[in-house]
């Protein structure tokens, strides 16, 4: 099984109980040596993971994933050394891709569905491919079985969100607050109404990211959501030369 | 021009491009975080409403004549003209007040964000011109204003940051990427997307994503409406040639709109080919650009083959990026316009020439625009031709004081 479906069963059936852990990782940060090994060891935690292409202009993001996708940047990290790396691995945890579009755009959409299927990727989150502008990467993927996970969030009408939950795959990527990745201000008290809105429209799993920072985060909308993506926060733990691992053992327990 | 290309220019001029997706041709689009679409389809809605409002169009144009300055003149340059062997006529953006076109854009996005009711405005700027247009228009209509500005810029263009506060605007300058104007488009949409409901983005340029450079080029038409005008009034018909510099590219679609139907007059936009045609030394965008994604908008770009966006180099804060307006790469597609590039230190040259001999210290980014004007004349003896003289060069005074003294 891969792609869309595969991602949506890992999310149904959590390794540790609900709700199911997505952990975002920027791809070589703050090294390339041990990328590989950083994903083994996430992968017996995370339900799926999620790989940060890094992107010169990343205009969702705050400034931990800034600063995340510079160095790895430098680092020489691209879209094609992503992709020869998993190829060289295999975890039993589904695998998406969060890039802006432009090295995609570049890539080439048949060769993205190609070293997709290569290196074990089952989908992409693209923060700057709304839903009028989706139709043609989402066409290339959907027919490979591969997933497009649409963003909502609680700017997002109603009619929109239905809308967007009609075309995404895998899961709907809830995001929790108005801003970019990483904030810390807490969550506001309203983002379960809004979260259980997406959750009564969607028909696949909803996931919620962006500022979901701690065990609190978690509890807050655990009984809303069918997973969390916790971002910024394990960079940081990685960057400060901390166990993910552990980090992710704590957000839920 | 090809039939096809002819048929996409008629669709242009008769107001069906930007079409429903936000296109000009294949260019263009809103290639925008989902958080700000609501904000975005707000806006469109609201742009046709008020751009053909003519209660609206009224008090803009009253705004535009009584506070900004306009009209602005059409200069005959007597003494370019002697020397480059053609008629050069200037058209003074320079003269607006805050002393560049950045204030017809400026002005006209605040007074609609008014309409619609938003608390507050952000704004990026390069050179420091639309940061302080954005201001002067904020401070006006009572809108509080942020501006976004690259730490390198903050430095190169500093009288303009001091401009700013001085006219009550928060200048926030912005450290990380490359730390110029493309960085603080980043950062400026990063703080958009906090709040999309109760801010508005004024955008300076013809960039971002739809609706953003249509509202823009509209904001800008107003310039190449006056000086056609002007040039049949006071010239007594039409340039054979028009130039304009071209960064984002709003001065030059400003100017250029009016002319497109006018088959007979060429149209040149000059870019930034900073130190060398090496990727990395210029802000050549259409040059040397190839097709790809960034802020919002599919246009031309300067990225490498891993889809990373290029660092870029000019000696002009206004035209240092990588990008360029959807509707100049449509423009560019379909021949109509012709894209060329002048060095920095061709248009340093030219500053001081149009300097001494017409009494007019133009931007360094206008500067570009003459070097071309100058290439076309010595093959085109006893022609005519028009400027865009976007803006006036006083805020360039501490990079030309430091190469005086050189």
């Amino acid at each position: 099984m891969i792609g869309g479906k595969y991602i949506e069963k890992k999310i149904r059936a959590p390794k540790a109980g609900g709700p199911a852990i997505i952990p975002f990782i920027t791809a070589g940060y703050p090294n390339t040596e041990d990328f590989k090994q950083t994903l083994h060891e996430i992968a017996k935690k995370a339900d799926v993971i999620e790989i940060g292409v890094p992107f010169s202009d990343p205009m969702a993001d705050g400034v931990t994933i800034q600063r995340s996708s510079h160095l790895a940047i430098e680092n020489g990290v691209t879209l094609t050394w992503i992709f020869d790396q998993l190829r060289e691995i295999k975890l039993d945890t589904p695998i998406v891709l969060m890039s802006y579009l432009n090295p995609l755009y570049v890539f080439g959409m048949k060769e993205l569905v190609e070293a997709s299927i290569a290196s074990g990727v089952d989908g992409f989150i693209v923060p700057d491919l709304p839903i009028e502008e989706s139709k043609e990467l989402n066409e290339q993927l959907m027919d490979a079985g591969l997933a497009l996970i649409q963003l909502v969030t609680p700017a997002t009408p109603l009619d929109r969100i239905e809308l967007i939950a009609n075309q995404s795959t895998g899961f709907i990527y809830a995001v929790t607050v108005k801003g970019v990745t990483g904030g810390e201000d807490a969550l506001s008290a309203d983002v379960t109404d809004y979260l259980k809105q997406v959750q009564e429209i969607s028909r696949i799993p909803v996931c919620a990211g962006f500022g979901i920072r701690e065990k609190s985060d978690v509890e807050m909308i655990a009984d809303y959501i069918d997973g969390v993506i916790v971002g910024s926060a394990i960079v940081e733990t990685i960057e400060k030369g901390n166990s993910p691992t552990e980090f992710l053992d704590q957000l839920k327990n | 021009m090809k039939n096809k290309d002819q048929n996409l220019l008629r669709a242009l001029l008769d107001g069906e491009l930007p079409d429903e997706s936000g296109r000009f041709g294949s260019f263009g689009g809103q290639y925008a975080p989902e958080t700000l679409m609501p904000a975005l389809k707000k806006l469109e809605k609201n742009i046709k409403i008020f751009l053909n409002d003519e209660v609206f169009q009224e008090e803009f144009i009253n705004e535009l004549n009584s506070w900004a300055g306009r009209p602005t003149a059409l200069t005959y340059a007597s003494q370019l003209s002697k020397r480059w062997g053609v008629e050069v006529f200037l058209k003074r953006e320079d003269l607006t007040h805050t002393g560049a076109h950045k204030i017809n854009n400026a002005l006209g996005q605040a007074m609609l964000a008014k309409k619609l009711g938003v608390k507050r405005i952000v704004a990026e700027t390069g050179a420091g011109q639309h940061g302080v247009a954005s201001a002067a228009a904020c401070a006006r209509l009572g809108l509080p204003c942020t501006v976004y500005m690259g730490a390198i810029d903050i430095e190169r263009q500093a009288p303009n940051v001091d401009r700013m506060k001085q006219l009550g605007t928060e200048v926030i300058s912005v450290m990380s990427g490359d730390q110029t104007l493309r960085a603080a488009i980043d950062e400026a949409f990063r703080d958009w997307v906090s709040d999309p409901e109760n801010t508005h983005y004024i955008i300076g340029s013809v960039v971002g994503p739809h609706p953003f450079p249509y509202l823009v080029r509209e904001m800008q038409s107003i310039i190449g409406k006056e000086a056609r005008q002007q040039m049949l009034d006071v010239g007594e018909n039409l340039p054979d040639a028009v130039f304009a510099c071209v960064g984002g590219g709003s001065n030059a679609i400003g100017l250029f709109h009016a002319f497109l139907g006018d088959k007979e007059v060429e149209l040149f936009g000059i870019e930034a080919g900073g130190r060398s045609d090496d990727l990395g030394e210029n802000a050549a965008t259409l040059a040397s650009g190839k097709p790809g994604i960034l802020h919002g908008t599919y246009s031309m770009l300067l990225h490498d083959d891993n889809g990373l966006i290029q660092e870029t180099h000019s000696v002009s804060a206004g035209l240092d990026y990588p990008g360029v307006g959807p509707e100049h790469a449509f423009l560019q597609s379909i021949n109509r316009v012709k894209y060329t590039s002048a060095r920095d230190d061709e248009a340093l040259e030219l500053l001081r020439e149009v300097c001494e001999h017409e009494g007019i210290l133009p931007a360094i980014e206008s500067s570009h625009a003459f070097v071309e004007a100058r290439k076309w004349a010595r093959g085109n003896q006893g022609k005519r031709i028009l400027i865009g003289l976007s803006g006036r060069g006083d805020k360039d005074m501490p990079t030309l004081s430091k190469l005086m003294n050189e």
